[in-house]
């Protein structure tokens, strides 16, 4: 069966496929980060009820399958709160940005809390305002020590996000399901979806691990931290 | 309509037929996952370079795929070449395999985490490898290997759901098809998330009790206790 130039007939189309993925991707690890670290700082910094709100936050977003969210978003979430006119791409990318941020700020509340307290006791007793030494002092060791694991939160986003495909995200799951159902042709194309969610998933680690060399700080920590 | 009227004799008895697919899906893959992560992960550790490669290509794979592409694949792609599975055994055949993949890198971990001297004492008291693995290296690695593959257990609570995708009703479907029957979208989803949590939850304490239980005073180093 000669797959390579259907595929290539359909590649325009795959590379939108792509595109939105991607899209999916990073904007919710952006919105992850946004939310995910002023959560993480309010677990570790902040009074009881900042940290009970992070809390069942976290709980909440954690404990439900990426289907039922999506789900609950999108049929029932935000249209009652007025927003049922945002397409399906912005849902889903808030959903699993929602979900990423419940995710990530584990990752960096025990980031923040394996900077040792000394640190921050010492950069009061230099005269920083507790503001300046989370700012200047811990943040900047902590968010060393999260990126290994923040960059982990990259494959299972990456992967999540073909389950958008469920409420008509059209990223790359759905454009190849549109692409099976008009040629007939079923294993061969899921075979390269596959290997594109592949090469999209180990691609964007090593790129991370790069991030992560960059970044370092001679003598500072271990890349197994 | 009533809303005591839609919860109690619509909602719940649609979501308890769905609980019971769903646990269904989950007993019958858990332990299969299970047997396959200790496979894989053994194989990889101490296989002959030729099945190390494939353990190793198998996790690759599988942890490099979206799970809802392998289940269109198991579901709606093998079909052409002549294999048919019903929704719910495929459902069941890619939990297997990707539970299985993912538990075989917390296996192969806490496999890597018991000291080689343990192997070699065991060999040098008569014990043939396999011996070693099966009665000196295992009942090690699996404890300490229980806060990844109880995480693992809980992901595969809630990628259960991704059965629905292939038809099966199980929680999330039977909440859909509700909530698209009467229009009540928020309350239907927020029910089946509501039973999700408390499955999530029972099972977090379950196991961190399961943790205290199987742990040997002194050989087991304290583990973080499991999260979701």
């Amino acid at each position: 069966m000669d797959v390579l130039p259907i595929l290539l007939d359909w590649l325009p189309y795959l590379l939108s496929g792509i595109a939105s993925t991607l899209g999916l991707v990073l904007a919710a690890l952006g919105l992850g980060i946004l939310l995910g670290l002023p959560m993480a700082l309010g677990q570790v910094y902040g009074g009881r009820p900042i940290r009970w709100a992070v809390g069942i936050y976290v709980w909440f977003f954690r404990g439900l399958p990426i289907l039922v969210l999506l789900f609950l978003f999108w049929f029932g979430i935000f249209p009652a709160i007025g927003l049922g006119h945002y397409s399906a791409f912005v849902v889903g990318a808030v959903v699993l940005g929602l979900r990423g941020a419940a995710y990530q700020s584990q990752i960096f509340r025990g980031a923040i809390q394996s900077v040792g307290e000394g640190q921050m006791i010492a950069a009061r007793s230099l005269g920083m305002s507790r503001f300046t030494a989370i700012h200047s002092v811990i943040l900047p060791q902590a968010m060393r020590i999260a990126l290994p694991g923040w960059s982990n939160e990259y494959p299972n986003i990456l992967t999540d996000s073909a389950v958008c495909y469920a409420i008509g995200v059209v990223e790359l799951l759905t454009i190849t399901a549109r692409i099976v159902t008009q040629t007939h042709i079923t294993i061969p194309i899921y075979l390269a979806t596959a290997g594109i969610f592949i090469i999209l998933n180990y691609g964007g680690l090593k790129l991370l691990h790069r991030l992560e060399a960059r970044v370092a700080i001679p003598g500072f920590g271990t890349g197994a931290m | 309509m009533d809303q005591t009227v839609f919860l109690f004799d619509i909602l719940l008895p649609a979501l308890l037929q769905g609980l019971i697919v769903t646990l269904q899906l989950i007993v019958c893959s858990a332990p299969f996952g299970f047997a396959l992560g200790i496979a894989v992960a053994v194989g990889r550790q101490y296989g002959h370079p030729v099945i190390s490669w494939f353990c190793k290509t198998f996790v690759f794979l599988i942890k490099g795929t979206p799970l809802l592409l392998l289940l269109f694949i198991l579901y709606f792609g093998l079909p052409s070449i002549g294999i048919t599975f019903t929704a719910f055994t495929a459902s069941v055949l890619g939990f297997i395999l990707c539970n299985g993949a993912y538990n075989a890198e917390y296996i192969r971990g806490a496999l890597i985490s018991i000291k080689d001297g343990q192997m070699v004492a065991a060999r040098s008291l008569g014990m043939t490898r396999w011996q070693a693995i099966k009665n000196v290296i295992l009942p090690q690695a699996l404890r300490r290997a229980i806060p990844g593959l109880s995480n693992e257990f809980i992901y595969l609570i809630k990628y259960s759901s991704l059965a629905y995708m292939l038809t099966v009703v199980e929680l999330a479907g039977a909440g859909k098809q509700v909530a698209t029957k009467y229009f009540l979208y928020t309350e239907s989803f927020a029910a089946v998330g509501i039973v999700y949590l408390v499955l999530v939850s029972v099972t977090t304490i379950a196991v961190n009790i399961l943790e205290k239980k199987v742990a040997i005073p002194g050989t087991v180093r304290a583990t973080p206790a499991a999260q979701l």
